[in-house]
């Protein structure tokens, strides 16, 4: 792993920088301290920085750029008449990167001679035989021009890494000597120090927002390729999701309407379990409950938060819903058979209410609690009992900020996506009955996007699109939620 | 005042007379409601703790039976003569199966069994015997010779037959199965032979294909989680404290500051599933990183568990008081050296118990997993090296808990309730050490 030794030759440079700097300080004043102009270790530290940071710079940097730069090298040896019907430039260089790394392999197991790998033109039965034998995949569209360009795509990789190799030590050594020549007893070493200290700090800061820009970015771009193969008015309007599957051709109905009513429906379903238990338990803990109940039931309740969503998603599949069958399904409790399967939108709103309780209940307790003891004082002194209390005091004045809970709520359900892919169902429909199944916005995302479609059909770009929908639904949610929060926590405060 | 009082004497007569000892009606209304009020309450609560309590049972009950296997244990002796015999043979594993129930069939007789038993029977029990009686010969020449037990995991069904999942009524003969191996598979519990044992495999062994949910462990996705935490402590917790930092002690109130203010606290609200979007585009399509490794599954949690890392960390930054920053500048040091020598080592308890918190709620999350293909995978052994550990596909604990739940075999759901054990016992040891740290070390100033 040529990388792993870049960087701890990198590390090595900068150890060894440290301890330059440190003594070159320490010998510009003969080791009187108090003529320094800062501490010995920031001289130390200056030079460490200096080759760090330019060094790792340049290596991601060039990381990043370096597959780009080669696919398009590529590419362009690549004729136009390669690129067969139905297919496009970015499959074929797929197929040529997934054959360099073949040969590479193949070369590491010794299965096949290192002359043919590199070499121009290959016994083309030959070839395919070696990489079947080092057990890689080989299939039909492997061609000589595929041949010669995956050939080509290994050494400009390596000639690649080995200049980035080079590259990076560069750096880092004139890091090093710049960092080592500027170092006197009068370089000011503590402030620059901490500048370059202060800039990685803005820079991990910055994370965020590079990380909003990426969602954003992959997001957007994803669904203009995705609207340029599929119209936008049929993704917003139409009432059917009917993708057909990959390879099969046909016309595919990709309606956003009926997931859109999955999600919506199955988030109601939730926050009609999660709101009133959820809301009574908050009201309950906060007004009515001793200390020592509350320091029991709180934790306990918020261990129901704690617990990753797969857990409840099984739990719908393999618990619940038998359960909810075994009542509603035929020959069931009820003796109605309402539900034909485990999978449905009770189910799944059921088990998702349930998760939803302590996100409830602990919100709104915060902002019941924040209503000042003055106005139930003032409630109680005109004689209220302490329900009439709750009722027409604590719970107007907390309303919006409990509105601001529900909404955190809807848009955690919203965007929940292992209960509904494992306790929803499969089949995106329009109807109001509960009991049936239904598909949501996220558990399409998932299909779509693990299924094996190819990546540049609009059956598995369509996922795009119905992430942005989901991004721009849930932010909006959150947004106005924590706006209304915000607006009520500043009444009190 | 006399005047109001007088007047208010004057039209009293003509109310009820009404007493503090009994209640009016009104009053008895208002404190059923009152009373009934409190019972909502108490039926919430009752109701969310009822829930939680049916998760555990049903966790528990479902998932124990995960942690033990059905083996069929004889001890037997195989000469060099017998070896040499079995190698020369066309069938050599069928050769090996001969001798073993042959064994067994001796085992039977010694304790004056006597039991109809034939070699299909014995397959349908034990799957194919002879090919891990081989490899463990050829393996260890030097065992020929002496007595060795072996334990050889009995087939699904069997095992489905002890947990209850396969029951005599309504029995129906098949190929896998008929009803009178049960019979045979009674006898020899009785005479010892087949007995319930705790299933290591499960919990150090690999995931197994599609076709033998007995043989499935959760060992190797364990080390892939493993290895993807790592990936996620050491991002995240640089980054997220640096970016803590900045923010609550250098930042100037300004567009940018308040840019990436809301970006963190609008990060913190987005669905997981949409990170896993961007790690499929960005780091798999864009990046070109390897499919289902451990390290882009470390980097798309390490984005998911930031905010909540830097959330912690400012409140931790926050509750050191002004005073100690004051009195280091005082005497003289840097902002900087203020921030680094004084303020992070008081916040550092708290930096960590977030940090163990972020982490554990990483560690359950399934769904950006799903779209970095750690599903479609197998995990089928360790990684090789620590190096391979990073880069090598492999899959995460609840990636593998999904898989298994999306299998047809109902073999397999036992084994994902077991995995959900061992991930809530990982969970559960996070976040109990997080109390501790944060009990032991818990400033108040």
């Amino acid at each position: 792993m040529p990388l792993i030794w870049l960087v701890i030759a990198t590390s090595m440079i900068a150890a060894a920088g440290y301890v330059l700097g440190r003594q070159r300080a320490l010998a510009g004043v003969g080791g009187q301290l108090r003529n320094l102009h800062s501490l010995p270790s920031y001289y130390g530290s200056n030079v460490f920085l200096k080759v760090v940071v330019p060094a790792f710079g340049l290596l991601i940097v060039w990381l990043l750029v370096q597959p780009f730069v080669i696919d398009r090298l590529v590419s362009q040896t690549i004729p136009a008449t390669e690129v067969s019907e139905g297919s496009s430039m970015g499959l074929v260089m797929s197929e040529v990167r997934r054959t360099a790394d073949g040969i590479n392999n193949a070369v590491a197991l010794g299965a096949m001679p290192r002359e043919m790998a590199e070499g121009g033109r290959v016994d083309f039965n030959n070839f395919t035989k070696y990489l079947k034998d080092a057990g890689q995949i080989v299939t039909n569209d492997l061609t000589q021009t595929i041949v010669g360009a995956a050939q080509r795509y290994n050494v400009l990789r390596s000639n690649g890494n080995l200049m980035m190799t080079i590259a990076v030590i560069l750096v880092a050594l004139a890091g090093l000597g710049w960092a080592v020549r500027e170092t006197n007893p009068e370089f000011r070493a503590r402030n620059v120090v901490e500048q370059g200290v202060r800039g990685l700090l803005i820079a991990s800061a910055s994370i965020a927002i590079f990380t909003t820009i990426g969602i954003v970015l992959s997001l957007v771009f994803n669904t203009m390729e995705f609207f340029r193969l599929y119209p936008a008015s049929e993704f917003f309007f139409l009432l059917e999701w009917a993708p057909s599957f990959s390879g099969r051709g046909g016309a595919s109905s990709l309606g956003v309407l009926p997931l859109l009513w999955g999600t919506l429906y199955i988030s109601i379903v939730a926050l009609l379990v999660a709101v009133p238990i959820g809301l009574f338990s908050a009201i309950y803990l906060s007004e009515y409950a001793s200390p020592r109940a509350r320091s029991f039931a709180k934790p306990l309740l918020e261990i129901l938060a704690g617990i990753p969503t797969i857990v409840y998603g099984l739990f719908a599949l393999l618990t619940v819903g038998p359960l909810l069958v075994s009542v509603f399904g035929e020959g069931g409790l009820l003796g109605v058979s309402w539900q034909g399967g485990g999978r449905a939108v009770i189910t799944a709103g059921l088990v998702m209410g349930i998760m939803l309780i302590p996100f409830v209940s602990s919100l709104s307790d915060d902002i019941i609690n924040a209503v000042p003891q003055a106005m139930r004082d003032g409630s109680y002194g005109l004689g209220a009992t302490q329900s009439e209390t709750i009722r027409q005091v604590v719970l107007p004045a907390a309303l919006p900020g409990i509105v601001g809970a529900i909404l955190l709520a809807a848009s955690r359900a919203i965007g929940e996506t292992m209960i509904v892919v494992l306790g929803a169902g499969a089949a995106a429909r329009l109807s109001l009955n509960p009991f049936e199944a239904m598909t949501t916005v996220t558990a399409k995302i998932v299909s779509q996007l693990t299924g094996d479609s190819d990546f540049a059909s609009p059956e598995a770009l369509v996922a795009f699109a119905l992430g942005i929908t989901l991004f721009v639904i849930t932010l909006g949610l959150n947004v106005f939620a924590l706006y209304i929060v915000r607006k009520y926590r500043e009444q009190y405060d | 005042m006399s005047d109001i009082s007088a007047g208010a004497e004057a039209t009293e007569p003509k109310r009820a007379k009404s007493s503090l000892t009994v209640q009016g009606a009104q009053t008895k209304r208002r404190n059923a409601a009152e009373k009934r009020f409190r019972v909502y309450g108490m039926a919430a609560i009752a109701m969310g703790l009822f829930f939680l309590v049916v998760l555990a049972v049903s966790i528990i009950r479902s998932g124990l039976p995960a942690f033990t296997q059905t083996v069929v244990s004889v001890e037997f002796t195989i000469t060099q003569e017998e070896f040499d015999t079995a190698e020369a043979t066309l069938f050599k594993t069928r050769a090996y199966a001969d001798y073993f129930n042959t064994a067994l069939v001796a085992k039977l007789e010694q304790r004056g069994l006597q039991i109809d038993f034939d070699e299909a029977a014995a397959e349908r029990i034990m799957g194919k015997a002879g090919g891990t009686i081989r490899e463990f010969y050829r393996a260890n020449t030097d065992k020929i010779g002496t007595p060795v037990k072996f334990e050889l995991s009995a087939s699904s069904r069997v095992d489905g037959y002890f947990k209850g999942r396969v029951q005599r009524e309504g029995f129906v003969d098949s190929r896998f199965l008929m009803l009178g191996d049960l019979d045979l598979i009674d006898a020899l519990v009785d005479a010892d032979i087949i007995k319930q044992t705790f299933n290591w495999n499960f919990v150090t062994g690999a995931d197994s294909g599609v076709d033998n949910p007995g043989g499935a462990g959760i060992g190797a996705s364990v080390i892939g989680s493993f290895f993807m935490m790592l990936v996620v402590l050491v991002l995240s917790l640089p980054i997220g404290v640096g970016a803590s930092i900045y923010l609550e002690e250098f930042a100037p109130k300004n567009r940018f500051t308040d840019l990436i203010e809301v970006n963190i606290s609008n990060l913190a609200a987005v669905p997981s599933i949409v990170f896993g979007i961007l790690g499929l585009s960005v780091f798999i399509q864009f990046m070109h990183l390897p499919q289902s490794a451990p390290l882009v599954g470390g980097l798309v949690l390490t984005l998911m568990t930031l905010p909540t890392i830097i959330i912690s960390t400012r409140a931790s930054l926050q509750a050191v008081p002004p005073s100690i920053r004051d009195a280091a500048l005082g005497v003289g040091a840097s902002k900087m050296q203020a921030v680094f020598h004084h303020v992070l080592p008081l916040a550092a308890p708290g930096i960590l118990t977030g940090t163990i918190i972020g982490l554990a709620q990483a560690l359950g999350e399934t769904a950006p997993l799903l779209l970095i293909g750690m599903v479609g995978f197998v995990a089928r052994g360790y990684p090789e090296g620590f190096i391979q550990g990073f880069t090598e596909p492999n899959s995460a604990m609840p990636a593998q808990i999904y898989t298994w739940a999306a299998r047809a075999d109902a073999g397999f759901y036992e084994k994902a309730w077991g995995g959900i054990i061992i991930l809530l016992i990982f969970l559960l040891s996070m976040n109990i050490i997080a109390i501790i740290l944060r009990r032991r070390f818990e400033r108040r100033w």
